[in-house]
């Protein structure tokens, strides 16, 4: 019952340019069903998110780990609340991130979860940039 | 099922297949000879409903499977077209999904009869773990066939329940990818969903079959529970039981078709009738009323492993009742300590359901805690304490014995009164917040619609404007693609004649083809066609109209509500209100202001509607006073269009609304004489076995 061929062949890498994306403005794509969050963040919310102790987080993780270094402002998230699975809303709730309306988790500016019942923070998907306006997700 | 039968069929064919295949001998004793205890009320009955219900639902669900497409991008539309062109699918379709609730409506009452007269104890453990398995697969078959709409609530219920075996560690993920078939819910769930939906009734019959089995095994339990002893003790199944158990069917059946022919919409989501959309998450996630009381215990614990873990624990821990309960009186009758905690548990088991039913936060979340703490201490510490400190009355010394003294008749009313009482209280108590809560609140006004209540018929002239209307108004951005200009013509409609529906087809113009040539070509619409929508795809809509896509309106006085809350919706029941839909279009469309009140921003691009949820609404204000020219001389108001136009959606949300209430009356005077002739045919049977 694991995922037949064409599931899995419809699930290859995808390209995205990023050259539209404003700062402050975020999009949504869809890999392998999948949402995608890519937020092209303001100085401030990346000020945030590296300002605060990360020993004190439910999911002890830096900044600089969830993106790539050189690309700072560009944040890539799967878009997917690892309590129960709903969709966060972007730039809402209390830490200028994600704001899950199911259960009421909250994720900064970083994806991290800060409040609410999710155990861990947004997963980061493999991506890697193929020039400086372009991504490939997968 | 009680040992080798005697019993001789007279027909000599039938001799014939006896002496091959004792079958008749089987049923005659499992079902005809049976003994069964003389003093059993009505509470008992409801093994014989259940199995009624099973049936119901396996007959009409064989006949919707053969109308049902399987598929992510037509399953939802494919039960549209069950709704409205099967023959009687509305019918159909209304008896399965309120029948679902039916059958756990009826299990609940099952399991607590169990629970008040001990039905779970020695000697009849494997009869209770039977019966907690069939329950275990009853909510995975009603969970799964809740998904195959493909509504918003079945996507999202099926993400929200498979994520729940993520929370296992270190197999979570791959069992997740297991139940998908994919990297997220999506067609192949859905498909296997399906065939698992089909395969579990079968399964459940199948130990219904070990569960009667053991029940014949053991006998039934009675509400004094002490074994019978004599023959004066029993009477026969058949005819006894079985014309009681036909009256309780009787009885029941007038309560399913209440919902099935006046309220089939009242137990589900208005959400569900928004085709699933992976993008969206609903605000709020509701499962199944019968899910509730787990889901509210999953909530209050803010751990995910340890909230999946008790929620499945709440279920688990019934199997273990048998030891848990030591005590050896079966009947709370006899037992006035858990005869207490019993209905403190009842009561501990419906508030959960109401949270379970609330946003997680504030008092509801410490409520929940406080209740799962409650429900799980009634098994763990309650019960087992009582059986060692309680000391129970007397039981009596025979079932004869019982029946002739009847002293149980006099506390059981003064229980169910003190019980009616308490609801009448807390139902008077929670009418005075809510009336309170409801003032200057944006809870669109009520409407009189001529199609409400069991005899609404639609107004066919409103019909025909509200048509003309959506014609010239909201046509220009919304659709309406599950309606054929044929259906104009169909009884219970606007009332036009076929000519009229196929000329009014005839002035759209919509693209067919390919021809000869591999062209595409436009013609004429005709009556088949469905009417065409304004945009060629859902992005284009969302471009064309400021990011945010106008619905398509076939369905949307039925997938669009607002909250009734305590206690409305309990009188809500009784009133067979169901109009909130409708009250809510005709509010929107009559909500805009030009005048935003002070506290209210509105985006740029949007305006302001006092009834659509966060005020800011994306449509400009759609209707003017004289826009639309009515021939039949009714006003051309706002008030005028905004009914109208209401009206009409109300027809093309359920087209055989007015079949559905016509029938509904005529089962309901075959019922309740039915259950009349039922009643006096049990009293006559019964006339000397009490």
């Amino acid at each position: 019952m694991n995922p037949d061929a064409s599931t899995i062949a419809a699930g290859a890498p995808i390209e995205v340019d990023l050259s539209p994306v404003a700062e402050g403005q975020d999009i949504k794509v869809f890999w392998r069903g999948k949402p995608i969050y890519i937020s092209h963040r303001t100085k401030k919310q990346i000020d945030e998110a590296r300002g605060v102790n990360v020993a004190s987080l439910p999911d002890p993780e830096t900044d600089e780990a969830r993106v790539k270094s050189g690309h700072d402002q560009w944040l890539v998230v799967i878009g997917i609340c690892t309590h129960l699975g709903c969709i966060p809303i972007a730039h809402e709730g209390n830490y200028d991130g994600f704001f899950c309306p199911c259960h009421g988790s909250q994720y900064d500016s970083s994806g991290r979860i800060r409040q609410g019942p999710a155990p861990a923070n947004l997963p980061v998907p493999p991506y890697q940039f193929v020039s400086d306006t372009k991504i490939q997700i997968g | 099922m009680s040992g080798p039968s005697d019993y001789q069929p007279s027909n000599p064919a039938l001799q014939w297949i006896e002496r091959r295949l004792p079958i008749f001998g089987l049923m005659h004793s499992s079902f005809v000879a049976y003994p069964t205890p003389r003093n059993l009320n009505y509470w008992w009955t409801f093994g014989a409903i259940l199995s009624f219900m099973l049936g119901i639902q396996i007959l009409t669900g064989v006949i919707l499977a053969m109308h049902y497409t399987p598929h992510a991008d037509l399953a939802f539309k494919s039960v549209e077209l069950i709704v409205r062109d099967v023959n009687y699918g509305w019918l159909l379709r209304n008896m399965h999904a309120v029948g679902a609730s039916m059958f756990f409506v009826a299990v609940y009452v099952h399991m607590f009869r169990g629970l008040y007269y001990g039905s779970y104890k020695e000697p009849r453990e494997v009869l209770w773990i039977l019966g907690v398995i069939i329950y275990l697969l009853m909510m995975a078959t009603g969970f799964m066939g809740y998904v195959l709409p493909w509504g918003q609530m079945s996507f999202w219920g099926a993400t929200v329940i498979t994520n729940l075996f993520s929370a296992i560690p270190y197999f979570g993920e791959s069992i997740v990818t297991l139940l998908w078939g994919g990297y997220s819910v999506g067609n192949p769930t859905l498909n296997r969903f399906f065939s698992l939906h089909y395969l579990l009734p079968f399964l459940i019959a199948g130990v219904v079959v070990l569960h009667v089995w053991a029940l014949h095994v053991a006998g039934q339990n009675n509400p004094d529970g002490v074994e019978p002893k004599s023959e004066k003790d029993t009477v026969l199944f058949t005819p006894h039981a079985t014309i009681k158990d036909m009256f309780g069917v009787a009885c029941f059946m007038l309560l399913y078709a209440w919902f099935i022919f006046y309220m089939p919409n009242y137990l589900g989501d208005a959400d569900n009738y928004i085709p699933a959309n992976p993008g969206v998450t609903p605000p709020h996630i509701v499962p199944e009323w019968y899910y509730l009381p787990f889901y509210a215990i999953l909530r209050s614990i803010p751990n995910k492993l340890a909230g999946v873990i008790a929620m499945f624990g709440a279920i688990i821990i019934l199997c273990f009742l048998p030891w848990l309960d030591a005590a050896k009186t079966k009947s709370s009758k006899y037992r006035p300590l858990a005869k207490q905690f019993f209905w403190i548990f009842v009561v501990v088991c419906i508030l959960l359901g109401y949270l379970g039913a609330q946003p997680p936060e504030g008092i509801y979340v410490v409520a929940g805690r406080v209740l799962t703490v409650c429900y799980f201490a009634y098994f763990l510490i309650v019960l087992p304490l009582l059986s060692r400190i309680e000391k129970p009355r007397p039981v009596p010394n025979s079932i004869s014995d019982a029946v002739l003294a009847k002293t149980g008749s006099r506390s059981t009313p003064m229980v169910s009164t003190a019980i009616v009482l308490a609801l009448a209280g807390s139902l008077f108590a929670g009418s005075v917040d809510s009336a309170k809560a409801s003032e200057g609140s944006d809870q669109p006004p009520g409407n009189k619609w001529s199609f409400s209540g069991p005899f609404g018929k639609f107004d066919r002239g409103a019909l025909q404007r509200g048509l003309k209307v959506y014609k010239e108004v909201c046509a220009s951005c919304h659709g309406l693609s599950y309606v054929a200009f044929r259906n104009l013509a169909e009884p219970g409609g606007p009332g036009y004649s076929v000519a009229q529906a196929a000329a009014f087809a005839s002035e759209y113009k919509l693209k067919d083809g390919p021809n000869d040539a591999g062209d595409m070509f436009e013609r004429a619409g005709r009556p088949a066609d469905y009417f065409p929508s304004p945009f060629p795809n859902e992005q284009a809509a969302r471009a064309a109209n400021g990011g945010a896509a106008p619905p398509d309106l076939s369905l949307i006085t039925k997938a669009r509500s607002y909250k009734r809350g305590f206690p409305w919706f309990v009188f809500d029941f009784f009133s067979q209100y169901q109009e909130q839909g409708p009250d809510y279009v005709s509010a929107v469309l009559q909500g805009f202001d030009d005048h935003v009140p002070e506290g209210v921003t509105i985006p740029e691009g949007s305006y302001y509607n006092k009834y659509f949820p966060g005020h800011a609404i994306k449509m400009p204000k759609p209707l003017s006073d004289g826009q639309v020219t009515y021939d039949d001389g009714s006003p051309a108001t706002v008030a005028q269009y905004a009914k109208d136009v209401t009206t009409f959606l109300m027809w093309t949300a359920e087209p055989h609304m007015e079949a559905r209430k016509r029938l509904g009356f005529q089962v309901f005077v075959f019922l309740i004489l039915f259950a009349g002739l039922m009643y006096f045919t049990k009293k006559k049977v019964w006339a000397d076995s009490h």
